[in-house]
């Protein structure tokens, strides 16, 4: 069984800060790695030509992305004489001696404009052929993206799914009366708070796009959904309705976002435009409650929570209104859908006597799989290649964030080392 | 089936609640002489709307005494508590929210939000929405009882203002409840 610990620290750094200003965090994410895949890919990563000077270097952050997804073995490449940094340096015999079905190689060379040049090549060292090969141009500041969006492409060559190292994440952090959402890479560094407040916030969600969060505030006594650029920092209302405005979920286009509105009495779902303007128009018309939507990746539909048939249950109704069809039979309570992003499945929270458990169900055969023992998890979210899903937990009564394969094998917990966290959500694949 | 006994069972409520405190309708004289704090800021001190109600100067005692606050008026109760996943409203609480009915039915520039409110468990946005189910429930009962529908925001924080902290019954108890807080307080 392989079990191993990645432990990771680094200042936060805040870009912006909104309401009142929060003093300097060092709250870090750690993350533990429980489990691993089902077959693993032996792979060594030489250091590349030249990392040693740079303030960031590159192969470590590759190994850590690639080790944390349980689906490689990091073979040890300590020792090698010479170090390959080219294709016709490389030693297969030596490596496949380690156990390696893959190399990864490469070089960094300071521009003279300030920037790095970093090569990279995966190498099959079974059959001694280059299986990719990219370069890219990166100033001081990109080096971790640079080495997130190298792991991308062999996670990508050697699994056959995209790679989500290069993504983001979000989630609240409650600090004694305070509350933070942040944002920060997928392997939980360089957290940003991007709001800050005495009441409470909830519900974030990512913009298709990932340039943007919607999410509920209190800071007006009651909830208020609202949108926020990540790029400038601008805030705005966008459902502030007589009673409870929530649970803001995004259309595909990102243009418009489902929410829960009580105007009309009653918790019921609406459609409003993202920007804040025109009339809201009315989805379900019930006396039940019906809350937390989440639109299908094709748009076509949306999947929500409803207490309709006397317990809250899973939901999906045609995005243009209709009557609604029950997915959820198993079990009391069944909340919190989330579709995966290939639109297969959704993942939900199960509730079996005081247990809270993340399961996922396929639409085709309606099979329901339970991924986590239960405990108290809540807000499941997919990552954007439908491959893990992030949610809350809790341990001995703090919050904390963890992950899970969507086949259960692989799990990993992130640790914050301040205040109790929640509310994660994991965004979109960036293309660029 | 379950709602129209809910139904009932509020009607019934709302019927007990208008026959078992005419005592305290009395006091209504006391809760006409508001003091300003009460109100919505830059109102006069009397009001022309109410036909035949006029306030005026009592004795020096009486006057500064504002019923919302003081605790001895039923009106200073302001938390309505409910059994687990229920939003019915007791027996034991439908004198306070009586009471405000009338309060707000004479008193028609007052405003209150009902903020309901819910124990930890489970999902948060479902329970933001079972919060808001026990908000309505209480607007619901003061609007039959003669306040404005207007008057009575019902909205809902759900799980995430306990008052109790702790995953004890007791403050599970606690926090399974709705507030009546007046605009301005």
């Amino acid at each position: 069984m392989n079990f191993s610990h990645l432990i990771n620290k680094l200042s936060a750094v805040f870009w912006f800060v909104l309401l009142a200003v929060p003093t300097a965090s060092h709250a870090v994410l750690t993350i533990e790695i429980i489990g691993g895949g089902a077959s693993q890919t032996p792979i060594a990563i030489a250091p590349f030509r030249a990392e040693d000077g740079l303030a960031q270097k590159i192969t470590p952050v590759v190994a850590a992305d690639l080790a944390r997804s349980g689906l490689f073995k990091i073979i040890d490449a300590g020792g090698m004489v010479p170090m390959p940094y080219e294709p016709d340096q490389v030693n297969y015999p030596q490596w496949r001696a380690r156990g390696a079905e893959a190399v990864v190689i490469g070089t960094v060379t300071l521009l003279p404009d300030g920037r790095y040049d970093i090569r990279f090549r995966l190498m099959d060292a079974v059959k001694q052929t280059q299986l990719a090969g990219f370069v890219y141009f990166a100033t001081a500041a990109q080096l971790r993206l640079t080495a997130h969006k190298i792991a991308d492409v062999i996670y990508q060559k050697l699994t056959g799914d995209a790679g989500v190292f290069a993504t983001r994440i979000t989630y609240i952090v409650k600090k004694g009366k305070r509350f933070e959402l942040h944002v920060a890479d997928a392997d939980g560094y360089g957290a940003q708070t991007v709001l800050a407040s005495n009441e409470p916030i909830i519900s974030p969600a990512w913009s298709p796009d990932g340039t943007r969060l919607a999410y509920v505030s209190f800071e007006q006594k009651k909830p208020v959904v609202y949108v926020q650029s990540l790029t400038t920092g601008g805030r705005q209302a966008v459902a502030n309705f007589w009673g409870s405005n929530s649970a803001p979920a995004w259309a595909p286009d990102g243009r418009r976002l489902a929410v829960t509105l009580t105007k009309d009495g009653g918790s019921q779902l609406y459609l409003i435009n993202a920007d804040g303007s025109g009339t809201p128009t009315r989805l379900t018309t019930n006396s039940a409650i019906d809350t937390e939507p989440n639109f299908s990746p094709d748009g076509q539909s949306i999947i929500f929570t409803s207490d309709r048939g006397g317990s809250p249950q899973i939901y999906r109704v045609a995005a243009s209104g209709g009557q609604p069809q029950r997915l959820t039979f198993e079990g009391s309570y069944n909340v919190s859908p989330r579709h995966s992003p290939d639109g297969k499945s959704f993942t939900f929270i199960q509730r079996n006597g005081n247990r809270y458990s993340v399961a996922v169900q396929d639409f085709a055969s309606r099979q329901v799989q339970a991924l986590t023992d239960g405990g108290i998890d809540e807000s499941p979210s997919f990552a954007p290649n439908s491959k893990m899903i992030l949610y809350a937990s809790e341990v001995r009564g703090r919050g904390i964030l963890a992950a899970v394969s969507s086949d259960g094998r692989v799990k990993q917990r992130f640790t914050e080392d301040a205040g109790d966290v929640r509310e994660p959500a994991w965004g979109p694949l960036i293309s660029k | 089936m379950k709602k129209l006994i809910a139904g009932l069972l509020l009607l019934a409520g709302v019927l007990a609640g208008c026959s078992s405190t005419p005592t305290k309708e009395q006091d209504g004289a006391a809760v006409e002489d508001r003091s300003p704090s009460a109100e919505a800021p830059a109102k006069p001190a009397t009001k022309p709307s109410d036909s035949g109600v006029t306030s005026k100067p009592l004795g020096t005692s009486s006057v500064s005494a504002n019923p919302l606050k003081d605790p001895n008026n039923i009106l200073s109760k302001r938390s309505i508590y409910f059994d687990y996943d229920s939003n019915i409203i007791k027996d034991e609480y439908k004198p306070v929210v009586t009471a405000h009915a009338k309060y707000l039915s004479q008193n028609r520039a007052a405003k209150v939000a009902v903020q309901g409110n819910t124990d930890e468990r489970g999902s948060r946005e479902y329970n933001l929405a079972l919060g808001q189910r026990r908000a309505d429930a209480v607007k619901q009962m003061m609007q039959l009882l003669g306040a404005g529908a207007a008057q009575i925001e019902p909205v809902s924080f759900g799980e995430e203002k306990p008052r109790a902290q702790g995953s004890s019954e007791t403050a599970f108890s606690e926090n399974r409840r709705a507030d009546i807080v007046y605009q301005g307080e």
